[in-house]
């Protein structure tokens, strides 16, 4: 018999009218939206960033890639945690309504999916996509992830 | 009864920044980086226009000594829209002099969190990271993050003085045609990245 144990817990989050599911366990929280601070840079992806609990968190829009359109409204942040290959950053995703907590088997991605794929599941007659939000959100290729020295120096330190 | 010894706190390490503005945007910068803080007025009897820079943003050098300083235009540089700047930054150990609107104030700043790596474009080269002052997100921008080594190349070149038509045709005259022929291109059409 199938049980819990056997299933993974994924949050689901609406974008527009299309449901999308995130692993749970690379979900921070869902926070209300807040002031979006701006300024310049040339990652068009990054639309600024929001303080959260004494963090600077970018924000990353990923509905014009999932949905083809940016949103016009956003009622949460899903702050979720990107990995990369020195550790793991926050970053807060606009969604449009509110996000669910389920459990379901995960089916893997096939090669002809998608990079931001990284699996489907099955919910209440949808075949939800399950996000690789390494694949779908920006991040620096090993050559150039440079931190600078002085500013882990400081975070360290304060 | 012996009351615990209170832990001894860590002084927190602080830095005192410039708060300033381009194009209305709110930006960052270390005291120290700050060599000097000149207005526009002042420095402009001591500018020259280059002629053919390469680069949109800079116009103007300043020499100092046996030192070039190149005028960076910040707006042009972080490509926000144009602006009256008022100030400059001369950058302590760079070879810009930075146009800005104006200083928003001095302050002091605790804490600099790396820009998270979500930015993963140019601006990992303009800012040391970003930092939050009274509930507002700054960058804090980094002095040689103004003109890259290329950049600094394509403008040292575009200062070494060309000779005239005439004057190669004089010096090939005066070799008495002891060089071998070789091929001229003509590069003039070439264009560098900005």
């Amino acid at each position: 018999m199938s049980t819990q144990t056997d299933s993974e817990s994924f949050v689901l989050l609406r974008l527009a009218e299309r449901r999308f599911a995130v692993a749970a366990v690379d979900i921070a929280e869902l926070v209300a939206p807040s002031r979006v601070f701006r300024f310049p840079h040339q990652t068009k992806e990054i639309e600024g960033v929001i303080l959260r609990r004494g963090r600077i968190v970018p924000v990353c829009d990923v509905a014009a890639r999932l949905i083809g359109k940016n949103l016009l409204s956003r009622r949460f942040y899903l702050i979720a945690q990107r990995r990369y290959t020195t550790g793991t950053e926050w970053i807060a995703l606009p969604v449009t309504g509110d996000c669910e907590l389920i459990f379901a088997e995960m089916i893997p991605a096939s090669e002809a999916d998608l990079p931001h794929v990284s699996g489907w599941l099955s919910h209440d007659g949808d075949v939800i996509e399950v996000l690789n939000l390494t694949a779908l959100t920006p991040g620096p290729t090993t050559a150039t992830l440079v931190v600078p020295a002085d500013a882990v120096q400081q975070e360290a330190l304060s | 009864m012996r009351l615990p010894i209170p832990a001894k706190a860590h002084p927190v390490q602080t830095e005192q920044i410039i708060l300033f503005r381009v194009s209305g945007q709110l930006f960052a910068v270390s005291s120290a980086s700050v060599q000097e803080v000149r207005s526009v007025d002042t420095l402009a009897g001591a500018a020259k226009e280059i002629a053919q820079a390469g680069l949109r943003k800079v116009r103007h050098i300043v020499q100092r000594g046996e030192h070039a300083l190149y005028v960076v235009n910040g707006a042009m540089h972080f490509g926000l829209p144009p602006f009256a700047p008022a100030l400059v930054f001369v950058l302590r150990r760079t070879r810009t002099a930075l146009l800005v609107d104006g200083i928003e104030k001095m302050t002091t700043m605790t804490r600099l969190q790396a820009l998270p790596q979500a930015f993963c474009n140019d601006e990992r080269d303009w800012y040391r990271g970003v930092t939050a002052i009274d509930q507002t997100v700054v960058p804090v921008v980094k002095p040689e993050g103004f003109l890259t080594p290329d950049e600094l190349f394509l403008l040292d070149s575009s200062l070494q003085p060309k000779e005239s038509p005439t004057e190669i045709a004089a010096r090939e005259s005066a070799l008495g045609g002891l060089l071998p022929q070789t091929d001229i291109i003509d590069d003039s059409s070439a264009s560098f990245p900005q």
